[in-house]
């Protein structure tokens, strides 16, 4: 009756084993979780410490001055965004489109293709030493625009890739019908391929945007900062995540209250782009 | 729509017409600036943008012309200053303060202690030669840990340019610039840096101009002259380190204000400069001069209430003189 | 006339998306780089490839500059933190893709995903003013207290317990890649066949046998592919970590020793850099970022995914 023992003690044995590892899987996700919530409470119960109309409102007042505001940041960052995302996007999905519809075949375009998935993983920070040198220092001071310019390019790769994934998903016999109606390439894009994968295109539009309006490094050396308000793109301009960046190494306990709050700012921004992403996605997907 | 987009266009327009003026450069005077520019831009509307970069930077962005004007706390010698065709003038004197974290008030750190402390050879708190200068005080056993600055730094220049004439060792070993091979410690970005740093590391020392010391409230040492008296810094130390200061705008007003001779002269005193490129068009130099000008005017107050030195009235005229010379004043 | 002007905008647009995307995926990233070699010249004339690579002094004084302190932090901050994320990553991965019930699985992922899309500025933030203190005070000193007093280990914890150092900057940068990681983990998972998992179960396996034996084993390729994938994007990653390097260019002799990153070094003296030797040692700094991040990507997508036959993009950005 050994052998019988030796057996049950060997299936406990796995047993035992099975339990612990599977529960040091859920330990791992509740890992996971844990830091989720504790960055999330941080900034938004430090956010929502500071928040106030002063700081959408109010330009800043120098150390030491109480009051002010980051409005010239929230501008500075909404107007850098938006003009990346006026370059990016025609551009991202351009690219995308001509991957999908023109390269299937071809081993150069399947070459280019992973190009751009890796510049996805691209170092930001490079990208702006790249548009310093090819922008700001020819032109001879920090601009706005260049800072778009940065983030464009960190955008488009992107964009493209996920409209070429979005575009694959549709259908062969889709463009088929329009080749045999004696339709040409570009009509065919523009009348089957496109509009049927309208809403994921616009995924990764939102992806694309989710993705740059949260970096700080491109801009450092390109739109650099200015204490002013302003809408010139072509002067420096200042962005939330430098001003954060500045706030949050910056000594004075008002700065950090500052940065708490356009911390909880930009975090739920980019958050509610990222999920309204995952929205269209599943959406997308349901559809299909 | 239509409205909407006409409006849009007005405010551009309005913005773009309003002036904007590019600074960047030394930390060290930035809460100054800044607040020269605040109530200067409520007084006139002008924007005097400064950003607090380093004088490093400032220097270097200023010699690529990428900024409307530059500022340092480490004065271009004359030469470098034709070379890169740059004219300079002072605009307050200030001090570079040791600050720490450790709960101890007026710590007196002689010439030797600041030596060993920043060569990295004083590593404890509770090191005799620190106890020796602090009777009655009870120093922990707590590791030092140097805070330095990473970024080129005015504030550097004048604070290694002090070690150098004060400490042989450091002399040789280091040397003084607007960055240095540290023997020791952690790097910060700016005065900003540094002062943040200090607050949140337990006994940490580093340097910072004053007024970082006074608006975070930080500890700062007395620290052993020339003469081998304590002086605590304050505006009458700086001045004293200042008095015998000649401002011979032939040598664009090069100047260093550390280790001078005086009983009360705090040793790591220094002035701060702004750097204007002569090749700009004149009337935006004049625009700069203008800020300065009215800053030289109405700014005194402001600045003694950071701690910061004003220039004495001779000297300010001497500066306006050379603005006249290079005809923007 | 009608086909003639078809025919026209037929050409156009094909040119027109086909510069586009030469553009993107050629030109883009050789412009990025024949730039930063040419930025990088100076330094490079002055100091060669060997010489920059194992200097180890950074000095702006004397303008001497060495690369190995920041590739040094580069690699050890990327490799510590891809230490402490992988096995998390991998719990993680297994219980999304195999404990998690039905309906928890897409809300799990979904806020795993969300900590992956905080911008790292945040990270960098709040690892200052929450985690470093913390580190400082509790974490580091228990750590000098336990495993310092271990002979040999112990050398990995001296030190000034100031939280601004090496284990920080690689624990929040571990937090950051958590995300990533086990993303790419679990769609390696999922590429096992259902058929071999349930003949696993047959022979009368447990879960964690199935997926010790079968699922691993079967992803490997995947999941190495992923690792190398996350690994490379760390590198890059500037800002969850410019905070709390403390920006000093030395070797770190200790876990506790502050350090510098090649990202840290740009962001924080490339608009202060004072002479053009000092300029240009940085654009050389990011000219091997390039070559170091570019090689790594590309490792992982040509050589280890490309060979199990799936695309990473989109689904894991």
């Amino acid at each position: 009756m050994g052998g019988g023992n030796d057996l049950r003690r060997v299936i406990l044995k796995r047993k035992a084993v099975n339990v612990l590892m599977l529960s040091l899987s859920v330990l791992t996700a509740l890992y996971g979780l844990l830091w989720l919530f504790w960055i999330l409470a941080d900034v938004v119960l430090n956010g929502l410490k500071y928040m106030s109309f002063d700081l959408f409102l109010k330009d800043p007042a120098p150390p030491g001055v109480e009051g002010g505001g980051l409005r010239h940041a929230f501008v500075g960052h909404l107007i850098i965004t938006s003009l990346a995302t006026l370059i990016g996007v025609p551009v991202g999905i351009g690219t995308g489109i001509f991957f999908a519809e023109y390269g299937r075949h071809s081993r150069f375009v399947g070459f280019l293709r992973s190009v751009t998935d890796v510049l996805v993983s691209f170092p930001s920070i490079i990208v702006g030493t790249f548009v310093y040198a090819v922008m700001v220092k020819p032109v001879g001071h920090f601009m706005g625009v260049s800072g778009s310019v940065a983030l464009a390019l960190l955008m488009i790769p992107v964009i493209a890739v996920t409209t070429d994934e979005i575009l694959r998903l549709v259908p062969n016999s889709l463009r088929e019908a329009g080749y045999a109606l004696g339709a040409h390439r570009w009509q065919v894009i523009k009348d089957i391929t496109l509009p049927a994968a309208k809403r994921g295109i616009l995924t990764g539009v939102i992806l694309g945007v989710a993705r740059i309006s949260g970096e700080t490094a491109p801009l450092l050396f390109t739109s650099f900062n200015n204490n002013f308000f302003t809408v010139n793109p072509l002067e420096p301009m200042a962005s939330l995540t430098v001003t954060i960046f500045q706030y949050a190494m910056g000594p004075y306990e008002s700065w950090h209250g500052q940065a708490w709050a356009s911390a909880l700012v930009l975090t739920a921004g980019t958050l509610l782009f990222f999920i309204l992403s995952k929205i269209m996605v599943h959406g997308f997907r349901r559809w299909g | 729509m239509r409205k909407l987009v006409a409006l849009i266009w007005l405010s551009l327009a309005l913005a773009l017409g309003e002036e904007i003026i590019n600074g960047a450069g030394a930390t060290f005077p930035y809460p100054l600036y800044s607040k020269w520019a605040y109530l200067y831009h409520k007084e006139t509307g002008v924007r005097i943008n400064y950003q607090s970069i380093g004088s490093g930077g400032g220097v270097r962005q200023i010699r690529n012309r990428t900024v409307d004007f530059g500022a340092s706390d480490a004065p271009l010698r004359p030469e470098e200053a034709k070379k890169y065709n740059l004219a300079q003038f002072p605009t307050v004197i200030g001090g570079v303060v040791i600050s720490y974290n450790l709960p101890v008030e007026d710590l007196k750190l002689s010439t030797k202690a600041v030596c060993g402390i920043f060569l990295g050879k004083i590593k404890y708190w509770d090191d005799p030669e620190i106890a020796k200068h602090n009777p009655g005080i009870k120093l922990p056993h707590t590791r030092i840990t140097v805070i330095r600055r990473s970024d080129g730094s005015g504030t550097t220049w004048i604070f290694t340019n002090y070690l150098s004439k004060a400490c042989p060792e450091w002399k040789e070993k280091v040397g003084y610039g607007k960055a240095v091979r540290w023997p020791t410690g952690i790097g910060a970005k700016g005065n900003e840096g540094v002062a943040s740093y200090i607050k949140r590391v337990r006994g940490s020392i580093g340097y910072v101009e004053f007024a970082y010391a006074l608006e975070n409230r930080l500890r700062t040492a007395l620290v052993e002259n020339r003469e081998g008296n304590f002086v605590k810094p304050s505006v009458e130390t700086f001045q004293a380190a200042a008095s015998g200061a000649k401002w011979d705008p032939e040598k664009d007003f090069y100047e260093v204000l550390t280790w001078q001779k005086g009983e009360k002269a705090y040793p790591i005193a220094g002035a701060t400069f702004i750097l204007l490129a002569k090749d700009y068009p004149k009337e935006r130099n004049k625009k700069i001069v203008k800020f300065f000008d009215w800053a030289f005017r109405k700014g005194d107050e402001v600045a003694l209430r950071l701690h910061y030195v004003p220039l004495p009235e001779e000297v300010k005229e001497k500066i306006r003189e050379y603005w006249r010379e290079n005809g923007w004043f | 006339m009608v086909l003639k002007k078809g025919k026209l905008v037929e050409a156009i647009t094909g040119v027109v998306l086909g510069a586009f995307a030469v553009f993107v995926g050629l030109l883009l990233p050789v412009l990025i780089l024949a730039t930063l070699l040419k930025e990088s010249l100076p330094a490079l004339e002055r100091f060669g490839i060997l010489k920059f690579l194992t200097g180890t002094v950074w000095d702006p004084v004397s303008e001497v500059f060495g690369a190995l302190p920041a590739l040094t932090g580069t690699v050890l901050t990327t490799f510590v933190a891809a230490l402490i994320a992988l096995p998390i990553s991998l719990g993680i991965a297994i219980f999304i893709a195999e404990i998690a019930p039905r309906k928890l699985k897409p809300i799990f992922s979904t806020a795993v995903e969300l900590l992956g899309a905080i911008p790292s500025i945040i990270y960098g933030m709040w690892g200052l003013f929450v985690i470093a203190p913390l580190m400082a005070q509790h974490v580091e000193p228990f750590l000098q207290e336990t495993l310092g007093k271990v002979p040999l280990l112990g050398r990995l914890f001296e030190g000034a317990p100031t939280g601004i150092d090496l284990l920080t900057s690689s624990f929040v940068l571990s937090i950051m890649i958590i995300p990533f990681m086990s993303a790419v983990v679990k769609d390696a998972f999922s590429m096992t066949p259902p058929l071999l998992k349930e003949a696993g179960y047959g022979l009368g396996a447990t879960k964690w046998e199935v997926i010790k034996d079968v699922v691993i084993p079967y992803s490997l390729p995947g999941i190495v592919g992923g690792v190398v994938l996350s690994v490379g994007r760390a590198l890059g990653e500037t800002m969850a970590v410019a905070f709390l390097t403390g920006n000093v260019h030395q070797i770190p002799k200790s876990l506790l020793d502050p350090l510098t990153t090649i990202t840290v070094a740009i962001a924080n003296e490339f608009t202060e850099a004072d002479s053009d030797l000092y300029l240009s040692s940085l654009y050389y700094l990011a000219f091997i970022l390039f070559i170091l991040s570019f090689g790594l990507l590309t490792f992982a997508k040509f050589f280890i995914l490309e060979r199990v036959g799936k695309r990473w993009g989109a689904g894991t950005i």
